[in-house]
């Protein structure tokens, strides 16, 4: 095991990939200077682990500053024989080529029968909560949920990061990589050795038994230090991340829910039709007989972000409204746990 | 350089059948939504065959074709067979793309057509990657991209010319110049002549006047193609020509947005009897030659239709497959 942040993973596992397969390629701006920290060792060209001196210009190259043609090129050039990974850097840039996501992305293989496959990786990163304005704070991951035939990743950690972004790059279809950049740094313990993680399968980050709290990204380390809150006074959270959003793991999430009979989720993006909203709708049918409590979401508010620090960071789920959100489903258990104290 | 001077006869008379199966093809097709064997509408090529068989046959076996909602032409130029193509159009689960494209998305990559594409402009820069796959890959092959005048005047198609200028790719931006965009004459939305847009890419533009002219096409296009594939990067052709028909099968315009003198002349320019006379004149095929190169397309469309209407139904389950590539579950709670 070594110690990496959530970069340090993304960057490895494009190291691994670029190595292990020559039809692997890196486009998108400022990916040879490596400007976001994923392509290369350090700062200089001549440090070891930069991307060009490692794999040359052939295989990792600046494009210019044109959305809809960068992704579309890569949606071609998987159609004939490469595996590229897009560095679009923030997610808000991802409506400038929207067409292509939506068109010809997610539809080619479907609408020509099967004839291609669309092996390519679309990162882009949230960044949110760090006082860069509506318009680099986007979290629109659920926009994309709604296309069949993307595939979609949010993890919450490195070493998740890391085996996740490999399966991706293999994958035959295009998969969109949504990187919380609040947990850039975050540092976490990840296997030596080239591993993947599946898509569809949630990873249960604190086992629990009176309430289920999914976190999504960065909601995630928030989910946790409020499962922690609570423990304290007496109320055990399961909380589960479930790394990828499509393909779900609904099956984890029910069974959770199955044993807890609450359900709380917590989530960076915006209420409306959001992950959550997915989420709660699919436990709703599926675990009815078992809820106890409401489901309760805690998701950005439905309002653009504003600049100024005093203002942003209301917006975004917090710790605080993470454990009122307990409360709320847990009121009767924390009532007899006063009464007993009492 | 005209380099279609020293094309073999059997080219020759391949142009000449291509340009008469999406001809009759593209005739049997209207009629069959007029009698509503296949469902929507469809948008012919009827006119702009010179166009679309000078482009397809100047291409390699390996290079790769985008397309647009003028959809037919294009495979079929490409040499896609017919049955399949017809039995898409109507729906069938012989169709090229087992009846889930339909007349606006046909693909056939046996042939190297990576997708027409409904949303104009949208198939652009797909040719562009295909171009950036060979470049990558060092594979010697090229794409072209098929779009209109009215497409011209999409951001996404300077965006892609720029970065397949930018790399050098392989790449070749064909301009089907018909002057309308729908009912809208082009020059009326578009600044300036659209050939005259490559310079600011730094690739080499050349119109084609007379795109009712098969060979003037060919002449183009394999220029095109050439420098291409020698490294130089993209090229743009624009060619200038008309289509015989409505903008789409079964629309009603009530405002004659064509002048008569205009239609009268282009239709007299028909590209098939053109070459058919050319071909004549130049003792590559006598008359009775051409009408049996005619009749022989004649039946190849007839049996077409016949494949289309008689081929089964699509299963259902069809219409839940080919979303991923990997197995997965459809959440299928109605």
């Amino acid at each position: 095991m070594s110690i990496m942040t959530y970069i340090g993973a993304i960057g490895a596992a494009q190291q691994e990939a670029m190595s292990a397969d020559e039809r692997v390629i890196i486009i998108g701006e400022d990916v040879e200077a490596n400007v976001y920290g994923t392509t290369g060792g350090g700062k200089q060209r001549a440090e070891q682990g930069d991307f060009v001196q490692q794999f040359g210009q052939n295989r990792i190259r600046n494009t210019p500053i044109s959305e809809e043609a960068i992704v579309g090129t890569a949606i071609g050039a998987a159609m004939t024989g490469l595996r590229p990974i897009v560095d679009l850097s923030y997610s808000s840039f991802l409506y400038m080529a929207m067409d292509q996501f939506v068109n010809q992305a997610a539809k080619n293989r479907y609408m020509f029968g099967g004839q291609s496959s669309i092996p390519v990786v679309f990162r882009s990163a949230m960044f949110y909560g760090l006082n860069t304005g509506a318009h680099h704070s986007d979290r629109p991951y659920p926009m994309f949920m709604n296309v069949p035939g993307l595939k979609i990743m949010a993890p919450a950690s490195a070493a998740d990061a890391k085996g996740l972004l490999r399966s991706a790059i293999d994958s035959d279809d295009p998969v969109l990589t949504f990187e919380a950049v609040p947990l850039w740094g975050q540092k976490e313990e990840v296997p030596e050795e080239e591993y993947r993680i599946p898509f569809g399968v949630a990873r249960t980050r604190r086992e629990g038994a009176d309430v289920t709290v999914v976190g999504i990204s960065g909601s995630v380390p928030l989910a946790l230090q409020a499962a922690e809150d609570m423990a304290a006074r007496g109320v055990s959270c399961e909380v589960i991340d479930p790394r990828t959003l499509v393909p779900l793991d609904s099956d984890a999430i029910v069974r959770s829910v199955e044993k807890t009979g609450r359900l709380v989720i917590a989530e960076p993006a915006h209420r409306t039709c959001g992950a959550a909203a997915e989420i709660a709708a699919l436990v709703a049918d599926k675990a009815h007989h078992a809820l106890v409590a409401p489901i309760k979401r805690v998701c950005a508010l439905d309002m653009q972000v504003p600049f100024s620090p005093a203002l942003e960071a209301q917006i975004y789920p917090t710790r605080e409204r993470i454990v009122a959100a307990i409360e709320a489903v847990c009121a009767d258990q924390l009532m007899s746990e006063n009464r007993r104290v009492g | 350089m005209e380099l279609s001077r020293n094309l073999p006869r059997e080219t020759l008379l391949e142009m000449q059948r291509r340009m008469l199966r999406i001809r009759l093809f593209d005739e049997r097709a209207s009629k069959m939504v007029k009698r509503g064997y296949i469902p929507g509408t469809v948008h012919t090529s009827i006119g702009q065959e010179a166009q679309v068989v000078g482009a397809c046959m100047a291409l390699n076996a390996g290079d790769h074709m985008t397309g647009n909602h003028r959809s037919h032409g294009h495979p079929i130029g490409m040499g896609s067979p017919l049955g399949p193509l017809m039995a898409e159009l109507v729906g069938k689960a012989t169709g090229v793309c087992g009846g889930k494209g339909g007349s606006l998305h046909l693909a056939d990559y046996a042939v190297g057509s990576l997708g027409e594409s409904g949303i104009t402009g949208s198939s652009i820069p797909i040719a562009v990657g295909a171009g950036l796959s060979a470049q990558v890959l060092g594979e010697d092959r090229v794409a072209l991209t098929f779009f209109g005048d009215g497409t011209a005047n999409q951001g996404v198609l300077y965006e892609s010319m720029n970065l397949a200028s930018a790399y050098k790719l392989p790449a070749i931006f064909l301009c089907e110049n018909n002057f309308y965009a729908l009912s809208t004459p082009s020059h009326t939305v578009t600044g300036g002549r659209i050939v005259d847009r490559a310079a600011g890419f730094g690739m080499p533009g050349v119109r084609v006047e007379d795109g009712q002219d098969v060979l003037a096409v060919y002449d183009a296009v394999a220029e095109a193609a050439d420098r291409a594939r020698r490294g130089e990067g993209p090229s743009l052709v624009e060619v200038m020509t008309y289509r015989f028909r409505e903008h789409s099968e079964g629309l009603r315009i009530n405002v004659d947005y064509r002048d008569a003198e205009e239609k009268a002349f282009w239709t007299s320019r028909d590209p098939i009897i053109l070459f058919r006379e050319a071909l004549v004149a130049r003792d590559i095929a006598s008359t009775e030659e051409m009408d049996a190169l005619e009749a022989g397309i004649e039946e190849e469309v007839e049996a077409c239709a016949t494949f289309a209407l008689e081929s089964p139904d699509p299963d259902l389950s069809v219409a839940f497959e080919h979303l991923y590539t990997d197995p997965y579950e459809l959440e299928a709670v109605l």
